[in-house]
């Protein structure tokens, strides 16, 4: 399957694609060359369900959400617009069958994402050629699948995908750091001195003589050996890793395909992670753009009325689901009032009259200039964390919703701001998912691997958490643990490659 | 253009078909998995598949809302536990079931395979055998109207360049007599199988509710596998209590009779049934019947009598399902008993739950006749 389709645009949308370019450029939108292809709704869902690669590995789940996502259009359920992915040059793909007032919201929607996705700090270490690496990893996978059998291959891929989301959200960013660390510490003098500890003071002629290499070579040898005799009785890692799969790649007894299939399924895995660290912040900033190009340039009057509905279709809002489109308009909305306004600093935030504080004006003009900075520095945690205001939250009519076990329904817990930001910090951080660590890969000293769960006040889903040690039992061949909290008791679950226990944590 | 969604897709169909397959012998006892049966499809609810991770259970878990409502309103139900599918528990919301559709004739495939089924050897070598004509062959000779164009250019181009002649500036080319290939056919004879499949069932008053759904669910999966095993296949069924007659297949499932029971009522049916419709030379006879096994004493030596003379010897099989019943006796299937060492095609089965189906079934077509 290619990538283009090689079909051009039709022209009335080339057009458009090049008026919604010009007001974006005009807005200081700066975003990668952006190519449109125009695809109906069968190839969308194909492109979609491989997450906009058509290049991807052959895998069953691939073919699961396109079944669903073809299923849910015939049904009427569901249906996706367009559909843009984070590369250098940008591929965008149009539904061919849309209105022209829905492709022009879209065109401008997708110019916002692209803007995002070039300046967003969270997507700086990704691989913008990414289409290519996508392929690359298909045909090694495929190359696996030739060598091994494809229901071989297929398995491993099942167990490594199990285990995909263990990684550590912030390791693209601090790498860099360590390796220009490592490199400015550990200098070459560092090794002589150990060296020159072993050798006696000798001019260089006499050298051979006073230090003979082959018993110095000898006691480095010796040193060696009991170093690594140390190291193997030892617990590792030193610190809790949250890399886990990185932990596997360095320490699980994988063959080499199974190695290299693995770190494909991991590579792939911190390609999408600023999508999910970012899609509030990410969908808000496309929301903002479509609507301000499409209300201030793109309407005419013919077209109002269906861009409203579609607009508002798109920024529903439901008891049960945070919208991330709708959140993240109104909160850059917001942002931008409060700064055009000066509502920020310390003299603000001193004021205790409300009413002033409403009408507070200092005529500071900086909005702009403000969301422009955010979306170049912030992520969803810290979109949150900065700037999610009492009044925003009365405003939008948020509340905090809890799991209520007796009555088995999610009830309305509370409507007190700092719940409430607590609450949503607590979904977005880590994605929502629980937060594992490698604590020791020689558990026991027999060589069993136990994770840890940082608790912080919801459970894991048990028979999940089963299915998930199972997996990584086969990668790690060895029994594996995985210490969580039960019942507000301490537990550790495991699985020795035949049965699961659950024991209270001694 | 072979796509790549198509190779996925494919396989992922293949995944739920296995999963189908696997838990084929739940489906089989619980009737309510064949949630809408068309003409060839049905549909079977299985629960989504997906990958596990480690994530975060409904416990403690909780999110953010927006719209009205006051503290301590619900707003969604959580899941049910023990269904251990669906979404991440922080959304409130329902499992998720995918339903596959299925065709018959695959079912009857898994059928097959997991209870080890035989296939059912057509009985007599001297079966009726139709003709078909099938038009797959090629001839120097015929009519004009069966000319095969393709191969005749073919052959006069190749024959054009193997002398030389061909110009490809004009390429013109010219057939000549030798050249023309003509459309011609082959008889294929094929064997007729036909099959006769005759339900009988007792509907006198102790045949409860849940006895007729075991039947149902039985005669629907054997149905089933002979569906695949014969092409033609007629189905007759007979209802009777102290009297019998033969009925469409609505009544067979959901009428409720009372009263005595006098199987040799129902032997005369079938008896009839046969010799009017069914000559044993040409038709591969079944018949299933299901009763709870109370029958009227002294009526059990005209059963006997009926059945040995006319209807074992002409059925490929005679199978009797025996459903406990909370009233009867059930001792009908020990008269059969007697005659069952003297016949090979007489298949006995007591079914004393909807578990026992699956069994049961293996006992009845295991044989492979």
């Amino acid at each position: 399957m290619p990538v283009s389709t090689h079909r051009p645009l039709p022209k009335d949308i080339a057009a458009i694609q090049c008026e919604m370019e010009g007001h974006a450029h005009d807005y200081g939108l700066d975003y990668f060359d952006t190519i449109f292809e125009y695809v109906d709704y069968e190839e969308l869902s194909m492109i979609a369900a491989y997450g906009g690669f058509p290049t991807r590995y052959p895998h069953w789940r691939f073919g699961a959400q396109f079944d669903e996502l073809m299923k849910g259009y015939t049904y009427g359920l569901q249906k996706i617009y367009e559909m843009v992915i984070n590369t250098d040059p940008c591929y965008a793909y149009l539904l061919s069958c849309n209105s022209i007032t829905d492709q022009k919201l879209v065109i401008a929607h997708v110019y916002g994402h692209c803007d995002f996705f070039k300046n967003n700090a969270w997507f700086a270490p990704t691989n913008r050629k990414m289409l290519d690496q996508m392929a690359n990893h298909a045909s090694r996978i495929k190359r696996y699948i030739d060598r091994f059998g494809y229901e071989t291959v297929e398995q491993f891929v099942d167990a490594c995908l199990s285990l995909e989301d263990l990684i550590d959200s912030h390791l693209p960013h601090v790498a860099k750091k360590k390796k220009k660390k490592e490199k400015s510490t550990r200098t070459d003098d560092n090794e002589e001195l150990t060296e020159s500890k072993r050798k006696f003071p000798s001019k260089g002629y006499m050298d051979p003589y006073i230090n003979p290499p082959d018993v110095l070579q000898a006691e480095a040898d010796e040193e060696r050996k009991a170093l690594e005799e140390k190291e193997k009785s030892r617990s590792f890692p030193d610190t809790p890793q949250r890399d886990v799969l990185l932990f596997l790649l360095e320490h699980a007894p994988l063959k080499s395909w199974q190695h290299d299939v693995l770190s494909i399924i991991r590579d792939e895995a911190y390609y999408f992670l600023p999508q999910g660290q970012t899609k509030i912040m990410n969908e808000g900033w496309a929301s903002y753009w479509h609507s301000k190009i499409m209300t201030s340039h793109g309407l005419t009057d013919a077209e109002v009325i269906e861009y409203a509905d579609h607009h508002s279709g798109t920024m529903a809002t439901s008891r049960n689901r945070l919208n991330p489109y709708k959140l993240g308009i109104e909160l850059f909305k917001d942002i931008e009032r409060r700064w055009d306004r000066g509502q920020f600093g310390p003299e603000y935030d001193a004021c205790d009259d409300l009413v002033e504080k409403d009408k507070w004006d200092r005529q500071l003009g900086k909005g702009r200039e403000k969301i422009f900075e955010v979306r170049r520095v912030h992520n969803d945690v810290t979109f949150i964390d900065n700037f999610l205001t009492p009044e925003f939250c009365i405003e939008q009519n948020f509340f905090q919703y809890r799991y209520n076990e007796d009555t088995n329904y999610y009830e309305i817990a509370d409507r007190e701001f700092h719940a409430i930001k607590r609450q949503l910090l607590d979904n977005l951080t880590n994605h929502g998912r629980p937060f594992i660590h490698v604590l020791d890969g020689n558990y026991r000293n027999r060589g069993e691997l136990y994770l840890y769960h940082r608790y912080q006040g919801t459970e894991l889903k048990q028979d999940y958490a089963q299915d998930t040690l199972m997996n990584l039992e086969r990668l790690w061949s060895r029994p594996v643990h995985i210490e969580t909290v039960i019942d507000d008791e301490p537990m550790i679950i495991s699985f020795d490659g035949e049965e699961h226990e659950v024991n209270p944590k001694t | 253009m072979s796509r790549n969604i198509d190779r996925d897709l494919s396989r992922f169909k293949d995944i739920v078909r296995g999963r189908v397959r696997r838990q084929l012998r739940k489906y089989i006892t619980h009737g309510e998995m064949i949630g809408r049966k068309g003409r060839e499809y049905v549909s079977i609810p299985v629960p989504n598949i997906d990958i596990p991770h480690f994530q975060h259970g409904q416990k403690g878990s909780g999110g953010v809302g927006q719209g009205d409502g006051d503290v301590g309103q619900p707003i969604g139900r959580g899941q049910d536990d023990g269904d251990g599918q669906g979404q991440a528990g922080d959304q409130p919301g329902g499992g998720h079931i995918r339903e596959v559709e299925v065709t018959l004739d695959e079912l009857a495939e898994m059928l097959g395979q997991e209870l080890e089924l035989p296939r059912i050897e057509p009985k007599g070598k001297n079966n009726i055998k139709s003709k078909k004509d099938r038009y797959t062959s090629i001839r120097t000779t015929g009519p004009n109207s069966l000319r095969h164009l393709k191969r005749t250019y073919k052959k006069a181009l190749r024959r054009l360049i193997a002398s030389d002649d061909y110009n490809p500036d004009r390429p013109v080319i010219v057939p000549t007599r030798d050249d023309q290939l003509y459309r011609s056919w082959k008889t294929i004879e094929e064997p007729e199988t036909n099959a006769a499949v005759i339900y009988v069932m007792d509907v006198s008053g102790s045949m409860t509710d849940d006895q007729k759904e075991i039947v149902r669910i039985e005669a629907f999966w054997i149905d089933t596998w002979l569906q695949n095993q014969y092409d033609g296949i007629e189905t007759r069924y007979v209802i009777h209590d102290a009297v019998a007659r033969e009925v469409d297949e609505d009544t067979f499932y959901h009428t409720r009779e009372s009263g005595g029971t006098r199987i040799s009522s129902a032997y005369k049916v079938v008896r009839q049934l046969i010799n009017q419709n069914f000559n044993p030379t040409e038709w591969n006879i079944y018949v299933f019947q299901f009763s709870d096994g109370d029958n009227w004493g002294e009526d059990n030596r005209a059963c006997l009598e009926i059945l040995t003379e006319d209807i074992i010897p002409h059925c490929n099989l005679f199978c009797y399902g025996q459903v406990e019943s909370p009233y009867g006796s059930g001792e009908f299937i020990r008269e059969l008993q007697e005659i069952r060492e003297d016949y090979d095609n007489v298949v006995l089965s007591e079914i004393e739950s909807k578990e026992a189906i699956y069994d049961s079934i293996k006992e009845f077509l295991g044989k492979g006749m």
